[in-house]
């Protein structure tokens, strides 16, 4: 088996939070190690303080438990780091599907400026305002759209 | 920053007085976050506004994701695991400073006292991701673009309450002259800095001092506020070596109750 075929199996291993959003499409995937008979996947946390970590990696584990592979072995790691840019075009249009605004890309650390006229996942309109950066979870900001009169969230640019 | 080129992609290659450095370090920063991580958290159903009530509580779960992570980095650097790091040692086992051992008391404190910690620790993290020592600058990276949403929180509300009315402003006034030897406790320095700063793992309390010093009064004469002069406040030191407000032991009880009654539970 290579990278790309425990990639496709991974898709099923969905976002705790957000269930048609899979951990691959959200970027949090950040390596798979293939030596002999042996199998590594690195995972990252979207926040240091994501809750839905531990569920992520028990999940990969039960997918990955029948692999033909003698060592498999799921690691949190830090070294590359998680960003918003690393959410994938599939995993994008999921969001929005979900209504969810996506982040948009960035560069660098964020600046005010960026969450003005953040496009409204139901109605499309950009006449909306940022409630709080801080949302039900540590991944998600609140906005209001005056267009269509009714609050979404945004995942967080980061 | 010393301009040496050595990396350190692991701790064994640190030499012993290193790594005793690095740990001071390690070991400071992620007591801060949880002791602070822990103090935010009692804002949890008792904000002024829902959405602060969510703020403060946002911040409290990065603190502790950001200590839990320090932690584990110490333990994969021969330390206890993490849970066994932040609930068993005793009190003068922690490094925290006293500025993040104080009640919450009333918003405007707790305000303040988000504001000025975290312009530091926006700081050292932005300083930190140029850090020899390879495991510390990845975690830098990570926690900076985190806390870029606590300084801007921080820094829209300091600068609308201290414009608002007469009492907000005496308020934030009040607040900051009470923070400010507690907030210069942060930089307390340690018997490591010099060593730190040679192996170019760290800048140094020192230089983080002055580069929040400048930092925060920008922002707080924007505001209309009045920074007190460095000369004329004395810090509040002894939190890095052990020594503690009254405020700790109680915290430390509480937060450490539950691990205490069954440290095996599985959440």
């Amino acid at each position: 088996m290579d990278k790309e075929e425990i990639l496709e199996i991974l898709q099923v291993v969905k976002d705790p939070e957000i269930p048609n959003l899979s951990i691959v499409d959200l970027g949090v995937i950040t390596g798979i190690e293939i030596e002999n008979k042996n199998l590594k996947i690195i995972l990252t946390p979207t926040f240091s303080g994501c809750p839905a970590l531990k569920v992520m990696e028990e999940d990969i584990k039960s997918a990955i438990k029948d692999l033909p592979f003698e060592n498999k072995e799921v690691s949190v790691s830090y070294d590359t780091q998680w960003s918003s840019n690393l959410i994938s075009e599939r995993g994008r249009k999921i969001l929005k599907e979900s209504g969810f605004a996506p982040p948009p890309h960035i560069n660098g650390l964020v600046q005010i400026d960026i969450f003005k006229k953040v496009k409204c996942p139901f109605c499309e309109s950009d006449n909306t305002n940022m409630q709080t950066p801080f949302g039900p979870t540590l991944c998600r900001a609140i906005h209001y759209c005056n267009n269509c009169k009714q609050a979404f969230e945004q995942f967080k640019p980061v | 920053m010393s301009s040496q080129t050595e990396i350190y992609s692991d701790y064994k290659e640190l030499n012993e007085e290193q790594l005793k450095g690095v740990k001071d370090l390690i070991f400071k920063m992620a007591d801060d976050e949880l002791i602070l991580g822990h103090r935010n958290s009692e804002w949890t159903g008792l904000g002024p506004i829902l959405e602060e009530d969510i703020a403060f509580s946002s911040m409290a779960q990065d603190k502790l994701g950001q200590a839990q992570a320090l932690y584990l980095l110490l333990n994969q650097m021969d330390e206890k695991d993490p849970d066994t790091l932040a609930f068993t040692r005793n009190e003068n086992e922690y490094k925290c400073c006293h500025f993040v051992e104080y009640p919450i008391g009333e918003y405007d404190f707790s305000l303040m006292r988000h504001f000025l910690f975290d312009a530091a620790e926006a700081l050292r993290y932005n300083s930190l991701i140029n850090s020899s020592f390879a495991p510390l600058a990845n975690l830098a990276k990570k926690f900076r673009g985190e806390i870029r949403y606590h300084t801007l929180h921080s820094e829209v509300w300091i600068d609308q309450l201290s414009k608002a009315t007469e009492e907000s402003k005496a308020r934030m006034q009040t607040s900051l002259n009470e923070c400010m030897p507690l907030a210069l406790g942060i930089f307390e320095p340690s018997e490591y800095d010099e060593l730190l700063m040679n192996s170019g793992v760290f800048t140094g309390e020192e230089n983080l001092k002055s580069g929040w010093y400048e930092h925060i009064q920008f922002v707080l004469q924007n505001a209309g506020l009045k920074v007190p002069e460095l000369s004329e406040i004395i810090p509040s030191f002894g939190g890095r070596k052990g020594y503690h407000t009254e405020y700790l032991k109680p915290l430390l009880d509480e937060m450490c109750e539950v691990y205490r009654i069954d440290p095996e539970a599985e959440w």
